[in-house]
């Protein structure tokens, strides 16, 4: 007679396509709505931040080069491997407290998030660029181009479709960026990099750190090399961190409530430039 | 011709490579903070040979990278100067010129880098007009076809050749490690240049990969030890090419110490050969200096 011993999941980091431990060797543990454990997770650390910033920043001109058709498949393409995987999704998310019925749902309604931005990689510069009547002899039109590298706090719950909301129209629109998940909904995310890495993205254009606010929220505000942060569900006091330091080098900053999550393209616009060109035209 | 000249190499030692493996993963398993970090970093950057040795080299870049050895960071003038600008024999001038007035010694690859394959006439004159020039230091490359041939006596004739049209330049010598496949012949290599009359011995040009692994470099410091307990000349190292971030040169930095002492920890006797290297070095110490992880956007790209 045999017994067999379970395979037990160990929930890694996200960095520059690979899932590597946290270089501090930190954990803390997670605990279901019982007070059963349920995993042990990577605690990052900020050179764990510092890491996927580096990640993010080498992949971000080839990600912004690639083309928009090729940007909406690669998401589209998330899109199907969620939905194929949907059943182990909605079986962390009750893992971390949801029911049975608003799982099934928030999985569903992720999915779709997926494919309506997919959808808008290869329109929104069309709906947002433009040619400007100019008083001289020029070809005079404004495209939105990525910011660069955003940092991005996605919130506490709902786990997955917060942090598809949060990633995938900074995705859509050309920039990388570097998520930490929620701390108190961390599962499905780390299942969700599977999902990017299995869908044909390049590594580093989605890192993603599990860990603590407190901790890895300073160091992002004051990092640099952060071109953005996006934050969903943040309080005043995280607010005004955030303002005070994204000065330092003039970082794009933009705030949602915790459940601001439909698909917009305006989530897209938020972290793109608008560049303007002034084509000289031969008048005949 | 003195039989004296023809080397034997008897004191070359067999490498283990296993063993050496062992011993660098632990070099680099060391953990420097804080204070002795800020310290190393800013001792790594004096002792940088800034290189630029590109077809597409230009007098203006070359002035360009003379006033960053000089200050390599404008934000923080407490910096020390690099130790040397590294050009081709045609710019020498040029960085003399933008470099008079400094403590900033002029490098000069010359003897046909990085093949080597010119005729032995060529390459001393090529030598000879690079410190007519103003250089004060010859980075030369070795034979290594002849080296990989045995030929051990031509390349010891060479390196005695190249040492003597320096006059009184340093002479540095390329072993290009990357080419000699084994520790074992690295390790000659090392022992032949020494006792030809090298003042430093340098891993790479910095054009073939593998270039200064820590590995070749543990060899060779090695070597510099041995040669300098048997001989009493001190030997200086320099690693060059593939050193790229601040925390790998810290690695060599406490390797250097462990192997061969404090006395080698000066730009006098170590130098690292690297372009790369001088950002990542400038932006952990803005770090440390601010607090706050800094982005590669706000450093000078050369």
């Amino acid at each position: 007679m045999s017994t067999r011993i379970s395979v037990l999941k160990t929930y890694k980091l996200y960095i520059g396509g690979q899932f590597p431990r946290t270089e501090s060797g930190r954990a803390t543990a997670l605990s279901g709505r019982k007070g059963q454990h349920i995993a042990n997770l990577c605690r990052a650390s900020r050179k764990d931040l510092r890491n996927a910033v580096v990640a993010a920043r080498k992949a971000q001109p080839n990600w912004a080069s690639k083309s928009a058709y090729l940007r909406g498949q690669i998401l589209y393409r998330a899109a199907e491997m969620l939905e194929g995987r949907a059943g182990q999704f909605a079986d962390e998310l009750r893992l971390q407290g949801d029911s049975a019925s608003s799982a099934r749902k928030e999985v569903d309604a992720a999915v779709d998030l997926l494919v309506h931005y997919a959808g808008w990689t290869d329109k929104y510069t069309q709906v947002f660029g433009s040619i400007n009547p100019v008083a001289s002899p020029h070809f005079n039109f404004s495209v939105p181009e990525p910011t660069g590298v955003i940092g991005v706090l996605p919130p506490q719950a709902p786990g997955l479709l917060g942090l598809v909301a949060a990633v995938a129209p900074l995705v859509a629109g050309g920039n990388t960026c570097v998520a930490l998940a929620s701390p108190t909904h961390p599962l499905s995310a780390v299942t969700f990099a599977e999902v990017l890495n299995d869908s044909d993205l390049p590594g580093g254009v989605v890192n993603i750190l599990t860990g603590l606010r407190e901790e890895i929220l300073p160091p992002m505000a004051t990092y640099k090399d952060i071109d953005g942060i996006a934050a969903y569900g943040t309080t005043a006091a995280e607010q005004a961190l955030i303002g005070e330091n994204a000065a330092l080098n003039v970082k794009r900053v933009a705030f949602h409530p915790a459940d601001a999550l439909a698909g917009d393209p305006y989530r897209i616009m938020e972290f793109q430039e608008i560049k303007t060109t002034w084509h000289p035209v031969a008048v005949g | 011709m003195a039989e004296t000249s023809t080397p034997t190499l008897i004191h070359s030692p067999t490498i283990d490579a296993v063993g050496l493996a062992e011993r660098v993963a632990r070099f680099k398993a060391r953990s420097i903070k804080t204070a002795s970090k800020v310290s190393a970093l800013r001792l790594a950057l004096s002792m940088i040979d800034l290189t630029t040795l590109e077809g597409k080299d230009t007098p203006g870049k070359v002035r360009q990278l003379c006033r960053k050895a000089v200050c390599p960071d404008p934000a923080d003038s407490s910096l020390p100067h690099v130790a040397a600008v590294c050009v081709y024999p045609s710019l020498v001038r040029v960085a003399k010129d933008a470099l008079k007035g400094t403590k900033v010694r002029v490098a000069s690859v010359a003897t046909s880098f990085p093949s080597g394959q010119a005729v032995l006439g060529a390459r001393l004159e090529e030598i000879r007009y690079a410190v007519a020039e103003g250089a004060d230091e010859i980075d030369m490359v070795i034979s290594r076809g002849k080296f990989l041939c045995g030929d051990f006596a031509a390349v010891y004739d060479e390196i005695a050749a190249c040492k003597e049209a320096c006059g009184e330049a340093h002479l540095k010598v390329i072993l290009e490690t990357g080419e000699l496949h084994t520790y074992d012949n690295v390790r000659r290599a090392s022992d032949l240049a020494m006792e030809a009359g090298a003042d430093f011995i340098k891993t790479s040009t910095g054009k073939v990969s593998p270039a200064a692994t820590p590995e070749v470099t543990l060899v060779m410091l090695q070597a510099i030890q041995d040669f300098h307990v048997r001989t009493g000349r001190m030997v200086g190292m320099k690693p060059a090419g593939g050193i790229r971030d601040a925390k790998t040169a810290v690695t060599f930095l406490v390797m250097v110490r462990e192997t061969l002492g404090p006395a080698w920890l000066t730009p006098e006797w170590f130098r690292f050969g690297a372009s790369t290297l001088t950002n990542d070095i400038l932006m952990q110490l803005a770090k440390q200096r601010t607090g706050h992880y800094q982005s590669p956007h706000d450093f000078t790209n050369d």
